[in-house]
């Protein structure tokens, strides 16, 4: 028996995106962010987005440049304190941005990734988190409910995979990946390293090859992946 | 006494509410330095959000691993038993209770230990980040913080009048100034910064504060 073979090259896979995808990115900060896939998302120029991100990264980096592009109509994120562009867009109401709690926007996804309409948290009661959702009451106690979410595309980055689409993840690069993994239509995972099946010990594989669609082998780091000196 | 006298004051006071043993999230600005006041070999397990328990020794930027940081972005090191996960595991463990103790910023805190550190409307807009669930579900929550704000207004209130980051969730208050506890009868004054006056104190609070009979310890 032989697995399929997804890997793809980096402009079949983006390709594939049309204008107005919501998209998934994975990462928080630098570590675990697509940057390369991002990229070649802005050289096609595909609009209209929806992105998915913990953050906006920074000032010249990852979604710094779909915003300065113009392609991002809507953010569904934690924070964007590092991304003055982002603020900035936001402000002017060119930008629309959802903010929510980083591990109810985690549960949010592996809700959408686990076949689940949503969760319900008792995170964000009393704040203007929670205004304008479903309340509701669970064994006596009030709770919010937090719609599911999923994505038509989610972009990863891997520091290992095989050709079939078994990920793995550098340190603290792992964070949202394997929960967009499971999250999206089509799952495109950019990887620093590509080996023969049997690369990765089963035991050891951070996402299954079945959630991944396409493997896109990076032949050399761009300065956007090095460490930040800020 | 110079501010950055008292701040490493308060900040070692800090550290001393960390017990062998905790598993602490430290949040990003003061809190994190409280690190520095920790004895070397100190047993405790500290979490990040971006997920990471076990963070070691920050690392300068020639030594760095790109793919190693804090939920601040500073670039971090492990020790022998660091974990990493992904976001779900990471706040799994903050929601569920496996969080002894944080320690974070504020801009303002209630009387009844509202927390407001998120969000200044119309000039400060950065997101709420994972402060929310560490300010609502750590077992302790410490808020560590100037007493005064650059313009010399209590930053310790009757009532937030900041967006909330959470209802009542502040155990603990320790400033440049004093040791402050939040409990159901109000703010307690427990320990003095030295050379300072309980009366000095309650001057620099708009919060009603109740102060024990006795002496107050100093720190």
């Amino acid at each position: 028996m032989r697995f399929p073979d997804k890997t793809a090259t980096l402009h079949d896979a983006i390709a594939e995106i049309g204008d107005g995808a919501t998209i998934m990115l994975g990462g928080f900060g630098v570590p675990g962010t697509p940057f390369t896939l991002i990229a070649e998302l802005v050289r096609q120029g595909q609009t209209g987005l929806t992105i998915i991100k913990n953050d906006a990264n920074e000032t010249g980096m990852g979604v710094d440049h779909l915003l300065a592009a113009g392609q991002v109509r809507r953010l569904i994120t934690t924070h964007i304190g590092l991304n003055p562009r982002a603020i900035g867009l936001m402000n002017e109401g060119r930008l629309e941005v959802e903010f929510c709690a980083q591990g109810i926007l985690a549960e949010r996804i592996r809700a959408g990734g686990a076949g689940l309409a949503a969760i319900v948290t008792d995170i964000g009661l009393g704040t203007e988190l929670a205004a304008g959702k479903q309340h509701v009451i669970i064994g006596g106690r009030d709770g919010v409910v937090e719609t599911a979410l999923r994505a038509d595309f989610a972009l990863l980055h891997a520091e290992v995979a095989d050709p079939f689409g078994n990920l793995c993840y550098a340190a603290t690069a792992r964070n949202f990946n394997p929960l967009m993994a499971t999250a999206a239509g089509r799952v495109i995972a950019e990887t620093e390293a590509l080996g023969p099946l049997g690369t990765l010990e089963p035991g050891r594989v951070h996402t299954p090859g079945p959630f991944v669609d396409r493997v896109v082998p990076l032949d050399a780091l761009t300065e956007e992946y090095a460490v930040v000196r800020r | 006494m110079p501010l950055s006298d008292a701040r490493a004051r308060l900040l070692a006071r800090a550290a001393r509410d960390i017990a062998p043993g905790m598993v602490v999230n430290l949040g990003i600005g003061l809190p994190t330095r409280v690190i520095d006041h920790l004895p070397p070999a100190f047993p405790v397990c500290l979490h990040s959000e971006n997920g990471i328990a076990g963070i070691g020794p920050t690392l300068g930027y020639d030594a760095a691993d790109r793919n190693l940081i804090d939920a601040g972005g500073a670039y971090v090191s492990t020790l022998p038993g660091t974990s990493y996960f992904d976001s779900a595991t990471s706040f799994a463990l903050v929601r569920g209770g496996r969080l002894d103790l944080t320690m974070l910023g504020a801009f303002e805190v209630s009387a009844r230990g509202d927390l407001a550190n998120w969000k200044i409307p119309g000039l400060f807009t950065p997101g709420i980040g994972g402060g929310m669930e560490l300010a609502q579900k750590a077992r302790q929550v410490t808020v560590l913080t100037t007493h005064l704000d650059r313009k010399g207004k209590s930053k310790i209130v009757p009532e937030c009048t900041l967006p909330l980051t959470a209802q009542a969730c502040v155990n603990r208050i320790i400033t440049d100034m004093a040791v402050i506890d939040v409990t159901g009868d109000g703010l307690i004054l427990r320990e003095l910064r030295a050379g300072l006056t309980v009366g000095e104190v309650i001057a620099a609070t708009s919060a009603p504060l109740t102060v024990p009979d006795g002496t107050l310890p100093e720190f």
